[in-house]
C-alpha cells in the first residue's frame, strides 16, 4: 500500500495556502478598483501609444487606429472607462476560473479516459487504473468549487458572460442585444445553471461508482463486478460526449455569446485530452521513479507518449479546422474572435500552437525517445503550459480584453489548484491497493510489451 | 560446397517464439523464418537490426511538402493566379493557410506510398517475382525454421525435436 509522503503532503498544502492567499488578495484587490483606476489606466494606455510611435511601420499604423479608437471614445469617455472598470473587476474572477476549467477539464478527460479503456476492454491500461482512479479524486473537489463558482456567476458577483447582463433580453432596455434575446431557449440564466448541475452530478456519479466497483473487484469472486463497471462506463461515455460539448458551450464559448463555432466541443475536448493523458504520465513517472509501480514497464509509458504525441496533432487539427474556416469565409462575426486574439494576445496565441504543436511533434516523433521519462516530462511540461495558455485565451480575451497580465491572480490560482491536485491524487491513491488485481485483463496487462 | 540447410516446421507462433529464443541461445545462426502472417517480436528475437523504414518516412514525407509547396505555388501564384473568395493571389504566404490542407496531404501521401514501395524492395518483393518461400504450406498453416548445416545435423535435429518442431527436413538449397 502507498502511503502519502509527508514532504509531498506539505508541499500540496503550502501550495494551496499559498494560492489561496494570493487568489484572496487579488480578489480583495479587484473589488476595490474603482472608475478612478479605470481612467488612469486608459489615460496611461494614450501615453505609451503616443511613445511608441517611433516604432516600427506595422505598430505605427496599430497605433493610430488605437488612437482614433481613443479620439472618439472621448464622447463615451465614461462609457468606456465602465468597460475597462468591469474587466479590471473580472480580471481575480476570470483568473481563478482558467485554472478551475482547466484542473477540472484535465480531471474529467482522464475519468473519459479511463471510461473508454473499461469500454474497450484494453489489456495494455490495466496497470495504470489504481493511477488514473487516483486523479479522477479531484474531481469531487473541483466540482464544489465549480459550482461555487457558477453561483457567484449566478447571482451576478462578476461580469464573466456578457448576456447575463440586466436588461439583455429586455426590448426597452438599453442594454437590448437582439442577437442574444433570439438564442434565449438556451442562454438563460436558470437554465444555464441547472445544466451545469446536472453535468457536475453525472460525472461524479460515475466517478464515485466506478471506483467503489473497481476496490470491490480487488476481492470480488467472478466478473460480476467488471461487468457492472462495463455497464456504467457505456452509459457514462454516451452521457460524457454529450455534457463536454455542452459544457464548452455554456462554460466558454457563452463568453463571447455572438459568436459560435460548430467544433467547439471537439477543439476543448482535444486540448483537454493531451493536457489529461499528460498528466497519466507524469502522476505515473512520479510513482515508478519512487517505486510504487513495479509492474508498469517502458511499453506503458511507451503507449502514453503515443497518445500525447497523436492527440497533440488532433488538437492542432482542430485548431487549424476552426481557424481556417473563418479565415476563408471571412464574415465578421466570426472572425473578431480571432481578431481580438491576433491583436491583444499575439504571442501568447500563437506561441501556444508552437507549444502544442512543433514542440511535441519533434521531440515525441521518434519512438525511442518516448521510452525515456525525461524527454516525456520535458515534453509534458511544454504540452501542459501550452495548454493552460489555450484555456487562457479561450477565456481572458471576453473576460478582460487587452487588461490582462500573467500576475498574481494567475499564478495563485494555478498553484492552489495545483496543490489540491496533488493532494486529492495522492491521498486518494493511498487508500487503495496500486494494482487493480481483480481485473480479469490484468495479466496481459502486466506482460504488455511493444 | 554442401549448401545443406535444415527446416524444421512448428505450427504455433507461441511455441515457435520460444524455438528461435532457444536455438539462439545454443549459437546456432537462424538463416530465415517463414511465417504465415507477422509474428509479433519475431524481429528482436531472431535478433534482426531495428527497421530503418521511420527515418525513410520521414525524409519522404519532407520530400512531399518540399512538392507540395513548390506546386501550390507554380499552380496558384505564378501560372494561373485567381480571386477566390476575395484573398489575395500575388504571394504564396498570403494564401499560405488555404494550402494547408495540400501540403499535409501531399505529406501523408508521399510518406505513405513511397515507403510502401521502398518496403517492397527491400524485401525484394516486385511483380513476377518467385516466391522464395520453400514450402507452400508456410503460406498456410504451418511456420519454417531454415538453419544452415555444418556437419552437425544430428546435434541440430535433436535440438529441433526438443523445441516442438513437428517436421525436420535436411535438405539441399539450391541457388
Amino acid at each position: 500500500m502507498y502511503q502519502f509522503s509527508g514532504k509531498l503532503k506539505t508541499f500540496a498544502l503550502a501550495f494551496m495556502v499559498i494560492g489561496a492567499l494570493g487568489v484572496a488578495y487579488s480578489f480583495y484587490n479587484g473589488s476595490n478598483t474603482t472608475l478612478e483606476d479605470a481612467k488612469e489606466i486608459i489615460a496611461n494606455q494614450h501615453d505609451t501609444h503616443g511613445a511608441a510611435t517611433v516604432a516600427t511601420h506595422a505598430s505605427d499604423a496599430h497605433d493610430q487606429t488605437k488612437s482614433t479608437e481613443h479620439a472618439a471614445d472621448t464622447h463615451a469617455n465614461d462609457e468606456h472607462a465602465e468597460h475597462v472598470l468591469h474587466q479590471l473587476q473580472n480580471r481575480p474572477w476570470s483568473a481563478f476560473y482558467v485554472s478551475l476549467f482547466f484542473f477540472l477539464g484535465i480531471t474529467l478527460l482522464v475519468l473519459a479516459f479511463y471510461a473508454i479503456q473499461r469500454v474497450a476492454q484494453a489489456g495494455w491500461s490495466i496497470v495504470l487504473f489504481r493511477v488514473m482512479e487516483a486523479i479522477t479524486a479531484n474531481l469531487h473537489y473541483v466540482s464544489v468549487i465549480m459550482l461555487l463558482f457558477l453561483i457567484a456567476t449566478f447571482m451576478h458577483m462578476n461580469h464573466l458572460f456578457p448576456w447575463m447582463a440586466e436588461g439583455t433580453f429586455d426590448p426597452t432596455s438599453a442594454n437590448f442585444d437582439p442577437i442574444v434575446d433570439v438564442k434565449k431557449m438556451w442562454l438563460n440564466t436558470p437554465g444555464w445553471l441547472m445544466r451545469s448541475i446536472v453535468y457536475l452530478a453525472g460525472w461524479n456519479l460515475y466517478r464515485y461508482f466506478v471506483r467503489k466497483n473497481s476496490i470491490a473487484e480487488d476481492t470480488a469472486e467472478g466478473i460480476k463486478t467488471y461487468k457492472k463497471s462495463y455497464h456504467a462506463s457505456v452509459i457514462f461515455l454516451v452521457f460524457f460526449m454529450i455534457t463536454e460539448s455542452m459544457m464548452s458551450w455554456d462554460w466558454i464559448m457563452g463568453l463571447d455569446p455572438h459568436w459560435f463555432s460548430s467544433l467547439f466541443g471537439w477543439y476543448v475536448l482535444a486540448s483537454l485530452l493531451v493536457s489529461a493523458i499528460t498528466v497519466i504520465a507524469f502522476v505515473t513517472i512520479y510513482l515508478r521513479a519512487k517505486g510504487h509501480l513495479p509492474f508498469v514497464n517502458d511499453s506503458h509509458l511507451h503507449d502514453l507518449a503515443k497518445y500525447m504525441f497523436g492527440f497533440s496533432v488532433f488538437w492542432t487539427y482542430l485548431w487549424y479546422s476552426q481557424f481556417m474556416l473563418i479565415w476563408y469565409a471571412d464574415m465578421s462575426e466570426e472572425t473578431v474572435y480571432f481578431i481580438t486574439r491576433f491583436e491583444d494576445y499575439n504571442l501568447p496565441f500563437l506561441g501556444m500552437v508552437v507549444m502544442n504543436f512543433v514542440f511535441p511533434i519533434l521531440l515525441l516523433m521518434n519512438s525511442d525517445f518516448k521510452r525515456v521519462p525525461w524527454f516525456i516530462v520535458i515534453g509534458g511540461l511544454v504540452i501542459l503550459a501550452g495548454h493552460y495558455i489555450d484555456v487562457f485565451v479561450m477565456i481572458m480575451p471576453s473576460t478582460v480584453g487587452d487588461q490582462w497580465f500573467f500576475g498574481i491572480p494567475e499564478i495563485s490560482a494555478l498553484l492552489f489548484f495545483l496543490g489540491l491536485f496533488i493532494y486529492a491524487t495522492f491521498s486518494s491513491f493511498a487508500k487503495a491497493a496500486p494494482l487493480a488485481k481483480g481485473n480479469p485483463f490484468l495479466h496481459e496487462s502486466e506482460h504488455f510489451h511493444y | 560446397m554442401s549448401n545443406k540447410v535444415i527446416h524444421a516446421f512448428y505450427t504455433d507462433d507461441d511455441i515457435l517464439m520460444d524455438a528461435v529464443k532457444k536455438v539462439r541461445s545454443e549459437q546456432h545462426h537462424i538463416e530465415e523464418v517463414f511465417c504465415p502472417f507477422p509474428v509479433h517480436g519475431l524481429d528482436k528475437a531472431l535478433g534482426l537490426a531495428p527497421t530503418r523504414l521511420a527515418i525513410t518516412a520521414f525524409m519522404y514525407g519532407c520530400v512531399g511538402l518540399g512538392f507540395a509547396i513548390w506546386m501550390t505555388n507554380y499552380m496558384m501564384i505564378q501560372d494561373w493566379p485567381q480571386d477566390i473568395g476575395g484573398k489575395p493571389n500575388f504571394t504564396w504566404w498570403a494564401n499560405m493557410p488555404a494550402f494547408v490542407p495540400i501540403l499535409f496531404e501531399m505529406t501523408v501521401f508521399f510518406a505513405a506510398h513511397l515507403m510502401v514501395i521502398t518496403f517492397y524492395m527491400r524485401s525484394r518483393i516486385w511483380p513476377f517475382k518467385e516466391a522464395e518461400n520453400p514450402d507452400p504450406r508456410t503460406t498456410d498453416d504451418h511456420f519454417l525454421m531454415e538453419i544452415p548445416v555444418h556437419n552437425n545435423e544430428k546435434e541440430l535435429t535433436a535440438l529441433l525435436k526438443g523445441t516442438g518442431a513437428v517436421e525436420i527436413n535436411i535438405v539441399e538449397k539450391h541457388s
